[in-house]
């Protein structure tokens, strides 16, 4: 497994013409559902890129990786904010660290 | 199904690092000038800039100039470069990054307001948002953005490119853009040879899984010059998750150590004279020890400082978050356990390496209103992201010159028509070989015959003629390949584009007879460096009616 949609979070972006991990995926592995939650096509076709992942404005999706590479338990999550990016891992028991990096220079920042 | 047509002034296609770049010289230098972006995916978020970036690897910091670059990226690529090509883009560095951090990219500075030095010619950034910086900067123009549609092939009359024909996966509909002049600028390729990880793990990989060569391959299918396939790229990453082993050992400074904990890497650079450790030769070297049963090869991670080690952290998150899963699904930090290290499957790239379009000074194809940029066009290794934007520039402004006095040119509805055809030929089968088939029986082929990781990336003529002739039979499979959907029909016009890559790439492998790149390309039927015979450019030229490579070397150029 490579990301996971918790379906009790997603709200499928209602309204919008494209959910917004389907509009951004650059693989186009996305996709919505008819019960209008957010799905993955292939998860052997994710490059793991987290960029669903922080386009979620619900904090819907984690970043996981295939058991192939490692056992599972660790996630990881994203919010951005206009001038940093605040991510949330989780290992797998279940231990949360948190990173606040700067990620864009806003108008009068030097 | 419809047809969208579009007329514009220039057409990008491919909007990554170089692509969005070119599109905002454009506006800035001629406001009026109509431009269009035929994008795969979403610009926002596409290429392999999507993970982000926490490093821009060529900048000039004060006491080396554009002469001690070139001479640099010589070195490092054994006298063949194309010195005229590095040394334009080596003028340019510092203003495009400048650009570039207007634009919103954070960069780490020094009180001074100066760039700190992260490494001899690299500076350290904040790059999580680069493409969405840059993307940013591209909706501020006029630019027209389109966004999900696959570039097939290029108009061509004979002449000169006249457009591009496109595939929109979300609308069903088949786009014809014509216009008067074609910056390409759609990236290297990956997925050629079998990947390091497999199966349920198969898209974990270095390079974005999505640049899959279309640009060479549709400049390749009119003919257009290519150079230096053969000079591969095999990155040196941290085990599985393909992270940088650039951001521990230079911006950690973290020695390479083997399973015994010797540092081994003099013994496969000092003898050469060298003072520092070629990038390739950090590969040799680790594929050697661990031949000779000393591996596996780590980055020695454990005498970094907790305050470092938390740093290094969000260094990978800006760039490669999935370093962090891993430690993280393992309950382990890298001050308590040194880092795996293992070279990738081969890519054909122009960005480390110097695989692509043989342009001239100026970016200019060998085919009229054809124009390059970026990890596609050849001869300028180790360009990376700010070489990638200098040569957007210089790209946009050759072709704002060359458009005065061009005319759009009128396409004949049956050279649409059968471009349509070939395009949705998979679709219209409802039966036959799977895009994932023809994939993996391409990479089984490449991997086995042409140097991949199972032959510990070594060539020899034999097998690269075995490679030859099942590449030409696979490619007679390409009419059988079926799709269910849209998204399987990119897959399987992705598996066309790398098919006519990896025949370029094998016969230029087979040409070069010495051993001029380590890894890249190492032959075990001539191992030597020959500088007398070989201190050539290797480039080839497709000829579609007769389906022949044809060869031809270039001399050096001072």
């Amino acid at each position: 497994m490579s990301i996971f949609i918790d379906e009790n979070i997603c709200n499928g972006c209602k309204g919008l013409a494209e959910a917004r991990c389907e509009r951004i995926c650059p693989g186009d592995l996305c996709y919505r559902k008819e019960n209008t939650k957010a799905a993955i096509r292939d998860q052997s076709a994710c490059w793991t890129c987290a960029c669903c992942v922080k386009e979620c404005p619900v904090q819907a999706i984690e970043l996981r990786l295939p058991f192939q590479v490692c056992s599972n338990g660790a996630s990881l999550k994203v919010r951005l904010k206009p001038d940093k990016t605040i991510w949330s891992v989780w290992d797998a028991d279940k231990h949360q660290e948190e990173f606040i990096i700067q990620a864009k220079r806003l108008k009068g920042d030097k | 199904m419809g047809i969208i047509n579009i007329d514009t002034d220039i057409l990008i296609i491919g909007g990554g690092a170089a692509g969005c770049f070119a599109a905002v010289e454009i506006y800035k230098k001629s406001p009026n000038c109509k431009v269009v972006i035929m994008e795969k995916a979403h610009i926002e978020r596409s290429g392999c800039l999507a993970m982000g970036l926490n490093a821009i690897n060529a900048y000039i910091h004060s006491g080396q100039t554009p002469e001690s670059y070139v001479s640099y990226v010589e070195k490092q690529f054994m006298g063949v470069i194309r010195k005229d090509l590095v040394y334009s883009i080596a003028q340019g560095l510092n203003d495009a990054v400048k650009d570039v951090e207007e634009m919103g990219l954070p960069i780490d500075k020094n009180e001074d307001g100066t760039y700190k030095e992260r490494g001899k010619r690299s500076i350290h950034i904040f790059g999580e948002r680069l493409k969405p910086i840059l993307a940013e900067a591209v909706e501020k123009t006029p630019a027209q953005v389109l966004n999900r549609v696959v570039a097939t092939n290029f108009i061509y009359n004979g002449k000169r490119v006249c457009g591009a024909f496109g595939y929109g996966v979300r609308n069903s509909t088949f786009y014809v853009v014509r216009a008067k002049a074609v910056i390409v600028a759609t990236g290297g390729a990956s997925g050629i040879y079998k990947p390091s990880n497999t199966g349920g793990a198969r898209y974990l990989m270095w390079y974005c899984p999505w640049n899959v060569g279309t640009g060479y391959a549709m400049g390749i299918r009119i003919g257009a010059e290519m150079t230096s396939f053969e000079n591969r790229f095999i990155a040196l990453r941290v085990k599985d998750v393909h992270a940088p082993t650039g951001t521990i050992a230079v911006g950690a400074h973290s020695k390479q150590i083997n399973a015994r904990g010797e540092d081994y890497l003099e013994r496969y650079y000092k003898h050469l004279g060298g003072i520092k450790c070629f990038t390739q030769h950090r590969l040799l070297a680790t594929i050697e020890e661990t031949k000779a049963g000393r591996g596996p090869c780590y980055l020695d991670t454990t005498t970094l400082s907790e305050a470092n080690e938390r740093k290094l952290k969000e260094d990978f998150l800006n760039m490669n978050p999935q370093i962090i899963l891993l430690w993280a699904s393992k309950g382990m930090n890298p001050r308590n356990k040194p880092v795996e290290i293992q070279g990738t499957e081969p890519f054909v790239v122009g960005g480390h390496c110097q695989a692509g379009y043989w342009i001239d000074k100026e970016r200019r194809t060998t085919i009229k209103g054809l124009y390059a940029a970026g990890e596609v066009a050849g001869g300028a290794p180790k360009k990376y992201v700010s070489g990638s934007w200098v040569e957007a520039r210089i790209a946009a402004i050759t072709a704002m010159e060359d458009i005065k006095g061009i005319s759009l040119v009128n396409i004949d509805d049956r050279v649409i028509q059968i471009e349509k055809g070939r395009v949705l030929s998979p679709l219209n089968k409802k039966s036959g070989i799977s895009p994932l088939e023809m994939r993996e029986r391409l990479q089984k082929i490449m991997d086995e015959y042409a140097g991949g990781i199972s032959a510990n990336y070594a060539l020899h003529e034999e097998r690269l003629l075995e490679a030859r002739r099942l590449l030409k039979s696979l490619k007679e499979h390409i009419k059988d390949m079926s799709a269910v959907n849209n998204y399987n029909l990119v897959e399987a016009l992705e598996c066309i584009d790398r098919i006519d890559v990896a025949r370029v790439l094998v016969e230029h492998l087979i040409y070069r007879r010495e051993t001029r790149w380590s890894c890249y390309q190492t032959r075990l039927d001539y191992p030597e460096k020959n500088d007398d015979r070989w201190s050539v450019f290797v480039n080839s030229v497709y000829n579609p009616e007769a389906d022949e490579i044809i060869m031809v070397e270039r001399p050096l150029c001072k």
